[in-house]
């Protein structure tokens, strides 16, 4: 059994940095704007899937107008994602304005709710504008790099096996690397980092500062939705197949990496995606084996969620976070 | 205009025999014609009417109780669309009770449940795993499956397994909060979901994807009730238990409590309000509803599989105490009423209407755009309208007036008996 699991273990870790990637990019926007304003953006895993689509959708437009033939795929691949990130940080921007931000002084409860209400009416957009277009709205894209390269990892050791790399899982953690460097770049020695940081920590008192709070906070969920939907032209073109509904669940895990990484800590936010991402990778390809086959890789998000209740129970601060005192 | 409401308000014979009328002129409508859904939702309105007339409470319930079991059943018997009414109304029975639970979580105690499907799923598969031949898989024995004069019972024990899983769900709910504890129930429910669709092996309990067929139908005395026109009256019958569970929580001690833990946790807490055991009692009432509903469900479809149990299931319960108004028992069954009549009726009816027109090449309405495909966008919409606009909802919570007058002169009558003799060992 064990050998089974040594067999598979370099793709299982290849395939679970890929998704751990994504998982991290979207736990930063989970954890900027529960920095900010302490409030869970439900609707961000609905951001990261119009990212998603945006990005699909700009590839199909450029193949029908036949520029896709015409330019080098990586000018492609840079374009769709410079327009998701734009067009998914807009939107971020004007959920904030319509749904939170008339909420900001209202309970806990009810800006959650209407958080609820923006990731339904976000789906249904989304579905309706695709089925309208397509016919469908579970959509098969264009990959721009399909190349596989076979790393032998055998050679090292009899007990290993080969692992398929594809050129896409490779800028998939490239372009999150360069995502999470620039950020952690921008939050720790830039002007706007500072604000951001400031008006995390007691936005009254950072208003008096003279940093506009208001502004801040729409950076704040430009940055964090940019980021998202980065992350969704990402997922598209390693995965292939999208639909309205999978923002969801994918970001029902990212928070929880989030959360394991303790929310509004950054970096924490980078390492629990990846350790989400290995795990599941790992859950999913050695459940059936390690329990005899009697719970198979259909359980990996039950395993997902039993990580974040237990976190949640036994280290609601998370691996890096600190813990709150809470104010009476 | 104001006139004539003030009139209105002050005049209850008035008001009765605006009822009166109507309650006759729609009933006679809906009796009369083949299919007329604006008549059958006006009957139902007049229940609404009702409840904004200045008579007394009794009466209200009085007529409101002949009206649910006399007259509204009568009335739609006429026509031969009298089992589509019934099962819109069986339908919004059974998701007033949920929505009522859910009330109870959401609503009294401040607690964001959005897995509550999941019991309305436990209550649901506890009836069809025993009342089919499913439990044979697991339990040793040709036991089962068990008669439909069980049901009554299972009605029970479905509640009080919904109620074991709701404190089973509640216990690592103490420790978390707020936002974390909508997460943590929407993977609750999503893992409810998960276990139920896989659940063929080791073990064959739940059937897998494939869900639980024929499920019997309950059974009085030799009656089987199998049309929606005769699971009504058992939805009525279990919606007045749950209607007046719910008045008798909303004031007593437990309510309160509820209430104190909604507002503030920490001052309830120093005020002497258990707080584990309270909210806990929150989760355990507010699931047994659901789960009661649950068996009643499985054994109106006699057929239940996952996919009936999704987060938009969830979703939808809390678009309903949303409207509705949170924590306001009459508003929460209006907004039940509502959004259950939207969904079975309006749209599907709607979308026919516009498929139609379609058809006769009147307009074009593309297949994506039709009505019935709208509801997560409808859903959506509603909550963040009444989020931003109206957090309290249609029918607003009123709490009870305190009449510090009369508990004044009660206190002070009391102390003056309570003088008198004292006054008169004094004397001695």
């Amino acid at each position: 059994m064990i050998l089974n699991i040594l067999h598979s273990l370099p793709q299982v870790l290849i395939d679970g940095l890929a998704l751990g990637a994504i998982y991290a990019v979207v736990a930063l926007g989970y954890t900027m704007v529960y920095g900010i304003l302490e409030l869970i953006n439900f609707a961000h895993g609905e951001i990261f899937m119009t990212g998603a689509f945006v990005g699909t959708g700009v590839l199909f437009l450029f193949q029908s107008t036949g520029w896709l033939s015409g330019m080098p795929g990586w000018v492609a691949y840079v374009l769709i994602l410079a327009i998701a990130m734009l067009f998914t940080g807009l939107l971020g921007v004007g959920i904030e304005r319509i749904a939170y931000k008339p909420l900001r002084k209202a309970p806990k409860l009810i800006s959650l709710i209407s958080a609820i209400g923006v990731s339904f009416v976000v789906q249904d957009l989304v579905r309706f504008i695709s089925e309208l277009r397509t016919g469908n709205y579970i959509i098969s894209g264009i990959t721009l790099f399909d190349k596989n390269v076979t790393i032998g990892t055998s050679s090292l050791g009899s007990w290993l096996g080969d692992a398929s790399l594809k050129t896409n899982t490779i800028i998939i953690i490239v372009v999150a690397v360069l995502l999470m460097i620039s950020l952690d770049f921008f939050i720790n020695r830039t002007k706007w980092g500072v604000a951001m940081r400031a008006v995390a920590q007691d936005r009254e008192t950072a208003s008096l500062m003279s940093i506009n709070v208001n502004k801040i906070i729409i950076l704040t969920f430009f940055i964090g939705s940019a980021l998202g939907g980065a992350t969704g032209v990402l997922f598209a073109q390693q995965y292939g197949t999208i639909d309205p509904f999978i923002g969801y669940i994918l970001g029902l895990k990212a928070f929880t990496a989030a959360v394991l990484g303790g929310i509004g800590n950054i970096r924490g936010a980078m390492f629990g995606g990846l350790v989400i991402g290995l795990l599941e990778m790992f859950a999913s390809s050695n459940l059936g084996l390690l329990t005899n086959g009697s719970f198979g890789s259909e359980y990996k998000d039950v395993f997902a969620f039993m990580i974040l209740i237990i976190v949640l129970i036994f280290k609601p601060e998370g691996l890096f976070g600190k813990a709150v005192k809470e104010k009476v | 205009m104001d006139k004539i409401k003030q009139a209105l308000a002050q005049n209850s014979k008035m008001q009765a025999l605006i009822l009166v009328l109507l309650v006759s002129v729609t009933a006679l409508s809906v009796y009369m014609t083949a299919k007329s859904v604006i008549a059958f939702l006006l009957l139902l309105a007049s229940l609404l009417l009702l409840y904004y007339t200045s008579f007394s409470n009794k009466v209200k319930w009085i007529i409101g109780g002949v009206m649910l079991i006399l007259v509204i059943p009568f009335a739609s018997s006429g026509g031969p669309a009298y089992e589509s009414y019934m099962e819109v109304a069986t339908q919004s029975g059974i998701y007033i009770a949920m929505a009522l639970g859910l009330n109870i979580v959401v609503g009294f105690a401040g607690l964001l449940d959005l897995g509550f499907v999941a019991f309305f799923a436990i209550g649901a598969y506890t009836y069809g795993i025993f009342s089919t031949a499913q439990a044979n898989h697991f339990i040793p024995g040709d036991l089962f499956p068990i008669s439909g004069s069980a049901f009554w019972l299972f009605i029970f024990v479905g509640g009080f397994m919904a109620a074991l899983f709701g404190v089973i769900l509640g216990l690592p709910v103490l420790r978390v909060k707020g936002d974390y504890l909508a997460i943590v129930t929407l993977g609750f429910g999503e893992m409810i979901r998960i276990i139920f669709n896989n659940l063929e092996k080791p073990v064959n309990i739940t059937n897998g994807a494939k869900g639980i067929s024929s499920i019997k139908p309950p059974n009085l005395f030799g009656f089987e009730f199998t049309h929606p026109h005769q699971f009504y009256f058992i939805v009525i019958a279990i919606l007045a238990f749950v209607i007046f569970g719910v008045k008798r929580f909303e004031h007593s001690r437990m309510g309160r409590s509820w209430k104190a833990v909604r507002e503030n946790e920490i001052a309830a807490q120093s005020m002497g309000v258990p707080l584990i055991r309270t909210k806990l009692t929150a989760f355990a009432v507010g699931a047994s509803f659901s789960g009661m509903m649950g068996v009643v469900f499985a054994a109106k479809q006699t057929f239940i599989d996952p996919s009936s149990f999704t987060l938009l299931e969830s979703i939808t319960i809390l678009v309903m105490v949303v409207l509705g108004g949170m924590g306001s028992v009459p508003g929460v069954i209006l907004g039940a009423a509502l959004i259950t009549i939207l969904n079975l009726q309006v749209l599907t009816e709607f979308t026919n209407w516009l498929n139609q027109l379609t058809l006769q090449g009147v307009v074009h309405i593309p297949f994506a755009l039709s009505p019935s495909k709208m509801q997560r966008f409808i859903f959506g919409a509603i909550l963040i309208l009444f989020a931003v606009f109206r957090p309290n909802g249609l029918i607003s919570v009123k709490n009870r007036r305190v009449n510090e007058k009369l508990i004044q002169e009660r206190i002070s009558s009391a102390s003056v008996q309570k003088v008198n003799p004292q006054s008169g060992g004094i004397a001695q």
